[in-house]
């Protein structure tokens, strides 16, 4: 399928979904779908670096975070512009904010992007085990930062006020939702075209063998940085809605470990070599987890995540996506 | 600056760092020597903690002498972890990343029944060392820090002979710099490794009785020493026992000073800001090879 049928088919599945949660009326919907869509979007992000260059991030929850905070900070600075610019710009200010958030969420991704990017300045060029190290540090230096950053609510919490209603759709949550069906087409758009570009290619041959590929002339380095770069700002893009849909963020909740432990788990049971793996597993365990939170408890959801993740490492080595490629394969034979 | 405070904090550095070098010993063995990346590894060392603890509120046992009995089952966990590691990733050579993901699934379900059995509420034990302290002129030396200190040390040094001067011990050096030569000497390479890696899940029981020991611990407090001992066994230098001590040490005293100086909300930021700082500058550690 040509990339623009894909968005095309895309924007057809996503208008149905919308129409029929609609339909279905209920405002929870919206809120547990909403999540779903997040980790699509996060364990999506994570593959492309994880699944097509083979180096494992820890660090989802910091660039979540990241995205979620500099919408606190540039909210924050809206509320506070009277105090903060001369009185001579209060026009200027008057009329940028409070931000739209759109604009919101694309500062977030340059953040997390550009702290990708040092971040993987600094260890990209060592063996892949201080990459996923170094990144699960890099969630604990930014949280100890937040934390006493007082400015953003620090240790305290920060509160966003969302509008109640909106024009045209009406319930914010719809229009969040609506935010993050739009983000889950960028990213699985993105994830697709890299696949089927010079770039996925190069990000294999990192992945199978990166010594080899660097003696053939690969840039490693360089292609590390961009899927780095890449996976970053769209964990940050991810994050940046979250204090509209939250009302309230606070450190612990925004760096929050089942982030990062839902965004591997996810693409490592739907597979992680084809960008449908990712939203595989996070279609099925976002899903889960919500029936598990409502039914059960939020701690056994965790449980439930942590074994599949184990089970299907173990057992099923490539997710869904390779279990099915594998039944067509014998078919096929047959 | 008030130089007696630094004096006092530099010895309270110096007993966490000491006990900090017990918690990271086992990582030492397993990410140093075997190249395994047990992140995992303070799952275990909270599931030591919470042992102590039953054992002695039940019983009234001292929690290191109950470390010391449980040693022969959590060397049998630890080669039991190693080998389902082992026949479903290492065999195969997959172990970068999706060794990885199962080690992390397995922090997150331990402590996910840590905190289904225990739940959130912190969690001591009662000893006669905990309350009292000594004293020398102006230094302090708390009970409940010396003793995991000095006890610490003494594993250490136990562990250090036996790596350098038996037969098993010499062997899990050589796995980590040549599993092929070890083979052609007639040793099964995956045995010793497994050997190897049930000492380090057994450090983990020790390690988990000093920990309560220090601090009331929740099952969330495992994450913050996941950074502290990959920077302690990175800054140390992989494979090198006495860097550890070395680097935990160090990273102890600063750790205080910091807590001291500017506010225990700071001190995390410490460890992870040394360990991407020895990434960047130095990655073959103090005592690397």
């Amino acid at each position: 399928m040509r990339t623009p049928l894909f968005i095309f088919w895309q924007f057809v599945v996503a208008a149905a979904l919308f129409g029929l949660f609609r339909y279905i009326g209920n405002d929870y919907v919206f809120f547990a779908g909403y999540t779903v869509l997040e980790f699509i979007v996060l364990a999506t992000a994570w593959n492309i670096l994880g699944g097509y260059c083979g180096y494992v991030n820890f660090g989802s929850a910091g660039f979540f975070a990241l995205g979620a905070y500099s919408t606190i900070f540039l909210y924050t600075v809206g509320q506070q512009a009277d105090d903060i610019f001369p009185e001579s710009m209060a026009q200027v200010t008057g009329l940028i904010f409070p931000l739209p958030l759109p604009v919101l969420i694309v500062f977030g991704g340059m953040v997390a992007g550009l702290v990708g990017l040092g971040m993987g300045y600094l260890t990209l060029r060592l063996r892949g085990v201080f990459f996923a190290i170094g990144t699960l540090a890099l969630a604990v230096v930014l949280q100890t930062f937040i934390v006493n950053w007082s400015f953003v609510g620090g240790s305290r919490g920060a509160y966003v006020i969302p509008p109640n209603e909106i024009a045209v759709l009406g319930p914010y949550i719809q229009y969040l939702f609506l935010l993050m069906l739009l983000l889950v087409v960028v990213a699985l758009t993105t994830a697709r075209l890299i696949e089927r570009s010079r770039l996925g290619y190069g990000f294999a041959t990192i992945r199978d063998d990166e010594l080899a590929a660097e003696a053939c002339g690969v840039p490693t380095l360089r292609l590390k940085l961009i899927a780095t770069v890449l996976s970053g700002a769209l964990m940050g893009m991810a994050g940046a809605p979250f204090p509209f849909y939250i009302g309230y963020v606070e450190p612990g909740s925004a760096f929050d470990l089942s982030y990062a432990v839902n965004s591997i788990a996810m693409p490592m049971i739907g597979g992680t070599t084809m960008w449908a793996g990712p939203m595989i597993g996070a279609i099925l365990l976002g899903t889960l987890q919500q029936l598990a939170t409502v039914t059960i408890s939020s701690a056994a959801n965790l449980l439930i995540v942590g074994l599949l993740l184990i089970g299907f490492v173990i057992v099923a080595p490539n997710g869904i996506v390779g279990l099915w490629q594998k039944w067509i394969g014998s078919r096929w034979k047959s | 600056m008030d130089f007696n405070l630094l004096i006092n904090a530099i010895i309270a550095g110096l007993m966490l760092g000491a006990f900090y070098a017990a918690v990271t010993a086992g990582i030492s063995i397993s990410f140093g020597m075997l190249d395994i990346v047990n992140i995992a590894h303070p799952a275990f060392i909270l599931l030591g903690s919470y042992i102590a603890y039953i054992v002695n509120v039940e019983l009234g046992v001292d929690p290191i002498i109950v470390s010391i009995l449980v040693l022969p089952a959590f060397y049998l966990l630890g080669g039991a972890v190693y080998q389902i590691y082992y026949l479903s990733f290492e065999k195969y050579g997959q172990e970068s990343l999706r060794g990885l993901a199962f080690f992390f699934g397995l922090l997150f379900v331990t402590e996910v029944c840590l905190l289904l059995i225990f739940g959130v509420d912190y969690r001591s034990v009662t000893a006669i060392y905990m309350g009292p302290s000594l004293r020398f002129w102006q230094l302090e030396f708390p009970l409940r820090l010396l003793v995991p200190a000095l006890a610490s040390v003494a594993m250490f040094l136990g562990l250090q002979v036996y790596l350098s001067r038996t037969f098993i011990g010499r062997a899990v050096m050589a796995v980590s710099q040549d599993p092929m030569a070890l083979r052609l000497m007639a040793v099964d390479p995956t045995r010793i490794k497994r050997i190897a890696f049930g000492m380090s899940i057994a450090t983990a029981s020790m390690a988990g009785a000093f920990l309560i020991i220090i601090q009331p611990v929740i099952p969330s407090v495992g994450r913050d020493y996941i950074g502290r001992i990959f920077a302690i066994c990175v800054l140390g230098g992989l494979g090198s026992l006495p860097g550890t001590l070395i680097a935990a040490l160090l990273l102890g005293v600063i750790e205080s000073i910091t807590s001291v100086f500017y506010g225990p909300s700071w001190s995390p930021a410490v460890s992870f800001g040394l360990l991407l700082l020895t990434l960047a500058v130095r990655p073959s550690g103090l005592l690397g090879r």
